[in-house]
């Protein structure tokens, strides 16, 4: 197995280096390979994913298959502007000169994608480093075996299987993988494989890009809101956690932060609203993905087992393992020194923290009071945890939403919704410290698998002859200037007008 | 100034030292002191006042690690840093503009825009070779995005790093910039850190220890190294003004003691007599009879430096390749600019990074074969040059050599060029600076999406029906016709 992936491996190389991927037609013709198949293999995408995650249709078509026909037709709508050169501005020091920026493919690139959103989050990378011109090797997750071996099986149909190639197996091939030398790799999951996933680049100097998670706030400004609005922002709420595959999404929301006199209203609404979407036994709709397997499923029931957080529970709380199903769940105010509140937790539990905030806690976050008695402090409950993917807050406040962009730090910063912001091809995608290392979607995408090259061009007709030795301060003079873009005073100590102001001199 | 402190109490600058020194930077910046813009101008205002008045101390300092000119000292080291601060000056307000991205029918009705914020608390690990260049060019960037920062000059070059240390402590807000000395013990505390960036310059092996040891903490790292730059020669140039510009690049670069100089030469095996003459003539013009006697070289850096040079020069295969120089003098640490021709590939001199005035020059048949010469050379170096009048092989040398920056008929004046990006790819590094990209380079791009209320589809919540979907479908293809078919079929439904 290691020695057949070796020759893998070292045949991708070898098709790079013949430098067919980096020909446009080699990359739309790619593009268009990978619409065919999102086109032609629809009904087997939404059967997998059913399969690995009791997703619905219309859900996996938001959040992968619609996505991605999107980012396809972005992609080979701008693909040649992409692919053009930049033209630089020059300073004066390099007359007659012409400097532009050219992309190029980084080369053999290693996406390692998540269970969580199998096909998008294992394509969405792809359509980037194809549109750059590079070789892929994707590993699909294991954990989501249907999704992955309809990669491996129906992808080769449509891609150029030298360039391209699909790669399954679990953490032993991710390791094997991980021991040769790639040009980029683009990882999404967790940190803590994110660190072994860097350091194990490092050996190669090998630039990383990785997406991970983080406990995504959301914050819930009471005001005197109409009733609709409310609605319209518990709806989207709901949305982002139970209905972004159960909240199993790295920018699902995480936990809520609500004023205390505001708390009840919101439970009782969110009550309501989770009934009219998911019936009155949500586990016969169909509407909400389960959990992926019995190790996460025990992980989230455990989280559920302290009994102080236990209970906390104001609705939900029913789970069923034999079909790895967890009901929708409301808790307020688990202890903030639970694994609750310092897990990300990555399922349909959905903590609303109001205040009664142990004093431990209270010095760490800088919090003046016990409770979260102004929906403003909610930005130091934010800057005392590691930062996180995304930032939602759901006000009207213009004064708070300043405070917020400038004053806490995440991947990105959503008012009035959530999970959206994943759909917009103009913002970069990804995290900062914790929640991970450089950014895709849209162009970001080409440029996360580009190399910008630098290229100046000059002329061998002119040359300032002060550029060359033997020096004196003369020549020292009319390079300052130069660099200074100060053509008065070159012209000045040409003609001899302007005295040198060197005075010490070399010994 | 934080040493001495330090030397009163505490021998050595251990991990806890190191974690002190992050401690009180992260402190201040948490205050938020160094986001202002006010603060980013004042800083960039001092340190320019510092070159100001300092540069007799710096060209003195320069002279004792390096014997550099005093020429290049000012010119490749202060003028370049005094244009980095002038251009942040007057750019950084432009720069920390939040950029508007535009929205989709998707997101309707929605605005978003990427607003540059600063990392936070950053390292930057310098190099001996322009001591003051590498060091402080990124701390420009560092400052105009908004950062705390601590510098490590390198102890190689100990004359410049406590001259840094002295003038960074008089000039800049000490509660914010901090120059820590030292050599791998000090380096190995401060990388246990925990960073939110760590810029590196210098060699590979290197590199990849300190990219190791930011997995830990997940710091993003920008890795400016080096490699064997190569320089390729046609025969139809103007020869004089190639070789002048050849030996700007490499000996008139500290001695070829510098990233981006020529590393080799590749000539067709007609040209390579004529290109050694007039190398022979024009070094000649420049530094004299004997150059060991010139002012206008900078000396090797150190006795292991020289060490490793000479047996560059020594290897057996190699020595009797000499056609031009090989002059050395152990007591002073000086080597001549010295040219080789046709040395074997397999020799040392070709295969790791020279860093010094030595030149291998490569013949070939035919120009077109250089560039399979670099490919099998494997890496990605961090420049190359070419020197040619023939459009079809500038054509191909741009599509075909993969380096951090190539220039067409001259040697290392991309460098000078603020608007593009300086770094290597590969072997020679990873992420950019110079110029904005100081500021990308040291900032967060934060994506921020702003939605009203209004617009709420409800196709997007359970529960889920066809109709869903195809209206779905249509709005995430953007189809205005499809959307209104879908509506319509889906209130018909």
């Amino acid at each position: 197995m290691e020695k057949d992936l070796g020759k893998e491996i070292m045949q991708m190389r070898e098709c790079y280096r013949k430098g067919n991927t980096k020909h446009v037609t080699w990359r739309r013709a790619q593009l268009k390979g990978l619409l065919s198949f999102l086109a032609e293999k629809e009904v087997e995408i939404f059967r997998a994913l059913n399969l690995d995650l009791g997703k619905n249709y219309v859900e996996a078509f938001r959040d992968e298959v619609g996505l991605l026909k999107k980012s396809l037709n972005l992609a080979l709508k701008d693909l040649k502007t992409w692919m053009a050169s930049k033209e630089a501005k020059l300073p004066s020091i390099a007359l007659l000169s012409y400097a532009e920026l050219v992309p190029e493919p980084l080369g053999l690139i290693l996406v390692i994608s998540s269970w969580n959103f199998p096909m998008g989050l294992s394509l969405e990378p792809l359509i980037g480093a194809i549109a750059a011109g590079n070789a892929v090797v994707i590993k699909p997750s294991e954990l989501a075996p249907a999704s992955s071996s309809l990669l491996a099986n129906a992808l080769p149909n449509y891609l150029d299987t030298q360039a391209i190639k699909v790669i399954e197996g679990g953490p032993a091939v991710g390791q094997q993988l991980l021991h040769h030398k790639w040009d980029k790799i683009l990882f999404t999951g967790s940190p803590k494989v994110g660190r072994i996933i860097m350091s194990e680049a490092a050996k190669n100097l090998t630039p990383v890009t990785l997406e991970l998670g983080g406990k995504c706030p959301a914050i819930l400004d009471s005001l005197s809101w109409s009733w609709d609005k409310e609605v319209v922002a518990i709806n989207r709420i709901i949305g982002a956690k139970y209905g972004s595959c159960a909240g199993q999404a790295c920018i699902s929301i995480d936990y809520l932060l609500v004023e205390k006199p505001f708390s009840s209203t919101v439970v009782e609404l969110m009550k309501a609203l989770i009934k009219k979407m998911y019936g009155d036994n949500p586990r016969e709709s169909h509407s909400i993905s389960r959990i992926i397997n019995k190790h996460h499923f025990l992980r989230l029931k455990d989280l559920l087992t302290d009994q102080k957080v236990k209970d906390c529970i104001v609705y939900g709380g029913s789970m069923d393992e034999d079909s790895l199903f967890i009901e929708p769940t409301i808790l307020v105010d688990p202890p903030l020194e639970s694994a609750m509140m310092t897990e990300e937790i990555f399922g349909p539990l959905l903590p609303i923290i109001t205040g009664a905030i142990p004093f431990s806690c209270l010095e760490k976050s800088g919090l003046s009071s016990g409770q979260l008695d102004k929906i403003e402090d909610s930005i130091d409950f934010i800057n005392s945890r590691p930062k996180p993917l995304a930032l939602y807050a759901f006000t009207k406040n213009e004064v708070l939403k300043e405070r917020l962009v400038s004053e806490t730090s995440s991947g990105s910063v959503v008012f009035n919704d959530a999970i959206i912001q994943f759909a917009a091809d103009t913002l970069p995608f990804g995290g900062i410290g914790e929640s991970g290392i450089g950014k895709y979607h849209g162009k970001f995408s080409f440029d996360t698998f580009t190399h910008y090259k630098a290229v100046a061009r000059r002329s061998l007709l002119t040359d300032l002859w002060y550029r060359f030795p033997p020096w004196n301060n003369y020549k020292l003079e009319l390079l300052e200037n130069t660099y200074n873009y100060d053509y008065f005073g070159l012209l000045l100590v040409i003609l001899g007008l302007k005295r040198s102001r060197k005075t010490f001199h070399v010994n | 100034m934080l040493m001495e402190n330090k030397a009163e109490n505490k021998a050595v600058f251990d991990a806890e030292s190191a974690k002190e020194v992050v401690k009180e930077l992260r402190d201040s910046f948490v205050t938020g002191k160094t986001k202002s813009y006010r603060w980013r101008v004042t800083q960039l205002k001092a340190m320019l006042k510092m070159l100001d008045e300092n540069e007799p101390q710096i060209v003195a300092a320069l002279r004792d690690d390096l014997s550099k000119p005093e020429f290049e000292s000012s010119l490749y080291e202060i003028q370049m840093l005094k244009n980095s601060c002038r251009l942040a000056l007057k750019e950084m307000n432009h720069w920390m503009m939040p950029e508007k991205a535009k929205t989709s029918l998707t997101t309707f009705p929605s605005s978003a825009e990427i607003v540059s914020e600063p990392l936070g608390v950053v390292f930057v690990i310098s190099a001996w070779n322009y001591p003051f260049l590498v060091s402080l060019d990124p701390v420009v960037g560092a400052i105009s995005a908004g950062n705390a920062i601590v510098l490590k000059p390198s102890e190689m070059a100990p004359a410049s790093s406590s001259l840094l240390a002295k003038l960074v402590a008089d000039y800049l807000d000490s509660s914010c910039i901090k120059v820590v000395e030292g050599a791998v013990p000090e380096t190995s505390a401060l990388l246990e850190q925990k960073w939110d960036k760590i810029l590196y310059t210098g060699n590979g092996r290197v590199a990849r220890i300190v990219m190791a040891a930011a997995a830990k903490h997940l710091t993003p790292v920008v890795m400016e190294l080096g490699g064997k730059s190569p320089v390729i020669v046609d025969s139809d140039i103007n020869l004089k003004v190639a070789t002048r510009r050849i030996i700007a690049g490499k000996w008139g670069c500290n001695n070829g003691q510098a990233c981006v100089s020529p590393d080799y030469i590749i000539t067709t095996k007609d040209y390579a007599t004529k290109l050694v003459d007039s190398f022979k003539c024009e070094l000649e013009r420049f530094y004299g009879n004997d150059p060991l006697e010139s002012k206008d070289l900078s000396r090797i850096v150190n006795s292991n430096h020289f060490d490793r040079l000479s047996k560059l020069m020594d290897e057996e295969k190699v020595s009797s390749k000499i056609v031009h120089g090989g002059q050395r003098n152990e007591k002073n640490l000086q080597i001549a600019p010295t040219i080789l021709l046709d040395v074997p590939v397999n020799s040392l001199i070709m295969k790791e990074e020279i860093f010094g005035p030595l030149l291998p020059i490569i013949t070939v048949d035919k120009v077109e074969q250089s560039f399979d010469l670099i490919h099998s050379s494997g890496g990605k170096p961090l420049a190359a040059y070419l020197f040619t009048n023939n459009k079809k092989l500038k054509r191909k040398f741009v599509e075909t050599v993969s380096a951090g920056g190539l220039v067409v008929n001259d040697t290392a004046v991309h460098l000078a060029i603020h608007s593009l990006p300086f770094g290597g790819v590969g072997e020679s590094g990873m992420g950019s600076y110079h110029g904005k990209f100081s500021f990308d380079a040291f900032s967060h791009k934060k994506a921020v999406l702003y939605r009203g209320f209004a617009g709420d589809a409800l196709l997007r919540y359970p529960p889920y029906t066809p109709g869903k979907l195809t209206l779905l479908q249509a709005l995430l293809s953007g189809s205005i016709v499809g959307i209104i078919r879908a509506l319509l079929g889906w209130f018909w439904a």
